[in-house]
């Protein structure tokens, strides 16, 4: 089980007291504990079980404004207390730094409405094998299906509480569910695999078994037998897994260090048009069981809710109490990057989408980091499938895509099927004239 | 005699019995004991952004049979913790038993020095260094806007316990220094990253300020990219350069030939041992056993003694890389590749130090054939699907070739390919193999581990390269 609030409280107690006692003028302590368990299975039969159990603490001590941190898995008060000592130690030969602080007191979190983030549902091994079984069984349903990658359930709790020597201290727990299956088709010599993922605060709430076999069985048969296409134009629709990361590149674009620095793209762009006007994008860090949900960030911020684009314009960025002082903002709570962030539906249904020219390519996969957040470059390798007329025509693989944010983001037409998945959301995208690169 | 339960309330013989009862019917496993210390320190805009120290502590138990792993790990190191954590397997292999196998072959090899690498230098100096560096990294010109400069150093101690009381250890120092820098001109940003790192102390990298080397570098690159222009797209041949651009191999054959994708079947080189898999010419090893290297061990995270294996020997397949179960599984050795990132984390086959062998032609050889090409010379992250063999790589150092010779720097370039069917593309392997700088890590199911890789350069005979320029 995992640790109670008071365990935690007086862990982080110990830190705070004995830190100013050694000298500390500010500090701050984050005290965790996450226990997991998981098992994998692998062609309908069990491959192994981890169980682990993760406790840790995190001490930042200030002395004006020198700054250093530690952090231990070893809880024991003895090395504790050493612990404190050396970071005070290295606290002391550290430069200076005018922005360091702790966060104003005024916008420490001060409770709110239950957000559902904790259920206290405990599978034993048993059921969680049978979970994932059921949902290989149902993928090997399909004879095309060969062989697996190995299929997995978790189930995480954790707890933890943030205290600093301004008077904060909260915590809370969270629980994640998690399903995983991936499955190896074979046709014709060629040999393919994709996956199916669920994860949810709330058990009751994953995707059920049979429809994560489904839909693992049919995306693995559905790129049997690629071509590889001729360099060219396109205009591409992204699939929801795929468009949701522009999202995860813009976010990391307009974060308040990023934007400090210089080193973004979209530095000098609030309140300009940055993306096509009929697009918005939100971060909302108070959907109930929301996967990005929180109470408050990493410095016990309250969470406001971030209109981030408007009408295609620029509206906002994401911002810790450090890096705001140095672009003069007050935080907003994003010290732990985004909460549930997503683009506003569209108007337009998918299937308009894919019939908006006479040869479409649908891209579901990506793979390499090819996003450069300086200059707003982006190229990556893909697969997905030819669409002639509005109809699946044939799998494509081994190209690649690339483009500039820039222009990427002015030609986005967003799908009306949002759907809250993961912590980051997006509908599928329609993006006119990418370069495509194959034969 | 055990260090790492010397002063604990966990004694050796407790912990002992424990291990022994729970692996009496297992086919294998361990209590694997790590002690690890480190420490990130990093400068950036002008100021020291973080100066963190770490030290993390825990076990991890870990009983297998057939083909069933059961493990548990905790920070706590106690009696009554390791009881849990045995239960825990016991009841995860309920019903399943094997006969635990033979000991492990103890060694003397030692790749690396017994340094602590943390300790060895105090936090003020390193401070000092890393403004020195700033300093002088925004010197080299006007157009630097950006500096970031981290030091990484850690020391982990490992101990593992066998059933019947073997007791194997090792203990692992490991350093990293990168500079990234930033350059504008004219509206234009561009950045060059450039590292090193290894086994050994920070003062190797240090000494006769060599740093300056590496902010040099660091510099060049971001400069070079300053002029660059954007890529074609489209198939065409390509040049790779000695050294990092090996991650190519890493990707590309490496995972496909590591032992678990094989027991599997799900890589595509599964059934090709003995076959012709690349071109003639084309050797490739996987080396855990070269002085100081980034990927060397003395022993993996198993207790196996590292070694120098034979992956693809003149261009036919000879050996996969294994950890002891899937050894076991595919009746085989393990080739000293059983690897974690640590000990909340399971063992699988990891590559160590992958590197390609030297053959018989100049790299100005291979520029001059090429009509239109590319030659890379540096990457940034790679990646692969093991199952398709299709792998990608983003360049950040790459030039255009026009009629065998080299032109302007290219921008956004991007390369992707198949993995055995690159490999029988190469057209020459060059004489001048290099290691990398030592600053490649690996991940794989979430996992990561400090690898190396190096190579001659390559002519590859088409890649599809991804460009914006039809």
């Amino acid at each position: 089980m995992i640790k109670e609030d008071s365990y935690l409280k007086n862990l982080a107690d110990i830190c705070l007291t004995k830190s100013k006692k050694l000298g500390s003028s500010e500090a701050s302590v984050l005290v965790m504990n996450s226990v997991s368990e998981n098992v994998n299975i692998r062609n309908r039969k069990i491959d192994g079980s981890e169980r682990s159990d993760n406790l840790g603490i995190t001490l930042t001590t200030y002395i004006g404004k020198k700054k250093a941190s530690i952090s231990s898995s070893n809880l024991k008060e003895e090395n504790i207390i050493t612990l404190v000592k050396k970071c005070i130690d290295a606290t002391k030969v550290t430069p200076e730094d005018e922005f360091n602080s702790l966060p104003d007191k005024d916008l420490h979190f001060k409770g709110a409405k239950d957000l559902k983030l904790f259920d206290e549902t405990h599978l034993d091994n048993e059921k969680k094998i049978n979970f994932i079984k059921a949902a290989e069984e149902k993928a090997f349903s399909n004879e095309k299906i060969v062989n697996t990658n190995g299929s997995a359930f978790s189930e995480t709790k954790s707890n933890f509480i943030l205290a600093n020597s301004n008077g904060f201290m909260d915590g809370y727990k969270t629980s994640q569910f998690t399903a995983y299956c991936e499955v190896v088709s074979k046709s014709n010599g060629s040999m393919e695999r994709d996956y199916e993922y669920t994860s949810k605060r709330y058990y009751d709430d994953l995707l059920k078994p049979e429809q994560i076999g489904l839909n693992a069985a049919k995306k693995a048969i559905d790129k049997l037998n690629p071509k590889k296409i001729k360099s060219d134009k396109f205009d591409i629709v992204f699939d929801k897994r795929i468009s949701k990361n522009f999202l995860s590149n813009f976010a990391s674009s307009i974060s308040s260090s990023a934007i400090a620095k210089g080193t973004t793209f979209l530095k000098d762009k609030l309140n300009k048009n940055i993306f096509d006007n009929s697009i918005n994008i939100i971060d909302k860090g108070n959907i109930i069981k929301g996967n990005g949900s929180r109470y408050f960030d990493s410095e016990g911020i309250m969470i406001k809710e971030l209109e981030l684009v408007k009408d295609g314009i620029l509206m906002d960025y994401l911002i810790d109490t450090y890096n705001g002082k140095k672009i003069n903002r007050q935080s907003n709570g994003r010290s732990s990057g985004t909460t549930n962030l997503y683009f506003e539906n569209g108007k337009v249904p998918f299937e308009d989408l894919i019939k908006s020219g006479k040869k479409i390519l649908f891209i579901n996969e990506t793979i390499g980091r090819g996003a450069n957040i300086i200059t707003g470059d982006y190229s990556v390798g893909a697969s997905g499938m030819m669409i002639e007329n509005g109809e699946f025509a044939y799998p494509v693989s081994e190209i690649t895509i690339a483009g500039n944010f820039n222009e990427m983001f002015k030609n986005i037409t967003l799908a009306n099927d949002l759907e809250f998945n993961y912590s980051t959301n997006s509908p599928s995208m329609l993006i006119t004239g990418i370069t495509v690169g194959g034969k | 005699m055990s260090k790492f339960l010397k002063n604990s309330e966990l004694t050796f013989e407790k912990a002992k019995q424990i291990v022994d009862d729970t692996l009496q019917s297992c086919d294998d496993g361990e209590l694997y004991l790590e002690d690890t210390k480190s420490e990130t320190i990093i400068l950036d805009d002008n100021k020291i952004k973080s100066s963190d120290y770490s030290t993390d502590i825990g076990y991890g138990f870990r009983a297998v049979t057939g083909e069933v792993v059961a493990y548990s790990h905790s920070n706590e190191i106690s009696d009554k913790s390791l009881k849990n954590s045995s239960d825990n397997l016991k009841s995860s292999l309920k019903g399943k038993s094997g006969t635990y196998n033979t000991e492990i072959k103890n060694t003397n090899q030692k790749f690396y020095k017994d340094i602590d690498p943390v300790e060895e230098k105090s936090l003020k100096s390193k401070i000092d260094i890393l403004n020195e560096i700033n300093n002088y990294a925004r010197s080299l010109d006007s157009s630097v806007k950006q500096v970031t400069a981290n030091f990484l150093g850690e020391k982990k101690n490992i101990e593992i316990l066998r059933s019947g009381g073997q007791l194997l250890n090792d203990e692992r120092p490991l350093v990293r220094f990168n500079v990234s820098v930033m350059v504008e001109k004219n509206g234009r940003k561009e950045t060059g990253i450039y590292g090193v790192g290894g086994r050994q102390s920070y003062d190797v990298y240090l000494e006769n300020e060599n740093w300056k080397k590496v902010c040099d570098e660091a510099f060049r690159i971001a400069t070079t990219n300053l002029d660059s222009k954007p890529s074609p797209a489209g198939e065409m041949k390509v040049v790779l350069g000695p050294g990092w651009p090996a991650i190519l191999i890493h990707e590309a054959v490496g995972h496909g030939l590591e032992g678990d994708f094989n027991r599997k079947k799900t890589s595509v080189f599964h059934d090709l041992v003995g076959k012709k898999v690349a071109s003639e010419g084309v050797t490739i090893i996987d080396d855990g056993t070269l002085d100081n290297r980034r990927g060397s061990l003395n022993i993996d995270d198993e207790g196996t003694p590292t070694e120098k294996t034979v992956l693809i020997e003149n261009g036919i397949l000879k050996n996969f890389m294994q950890d002891r179960l899937n050894a076991r599984l595919m009746n085989t050795k393990s080739t000293g590749n059983g690897r974690r990132e640590s000990y909340k984390h399971i063992v699988m086959p990891r590559m160590r130090n992958t590197i390609m062998l030297n053959g018989n032609n100049t790299q100005e050889e291979m520029i001059k054939s090429v009509d239109k090409g590319i030659f890379a010379v540096s990457f940034g992250g790679g990646q692969v699907d093991i199952t398709s063999g299709k792998f990608v790589f983003n360049c950040t150092e790459a030039y255009e070739i026009t009629n065998g010779k080299i032109g302007s720097p290219l921008k956004g370039a991007t390369l992707i390919g198949d993995g055995p069917s690159s490999l029988k593309e190469v057209l020459m392997v060059g004489n001048d193999m290099m290691l990398d700088p030592g600053i490649g890590t690996c991940g794989k199911a979430g996992q990561g581990v400090p690898v190396g890789v190096g190579q001659p350069s390559l002519l590859i005979d088409k890649m599809t390269v991804g460009g914006t320029q039809i």
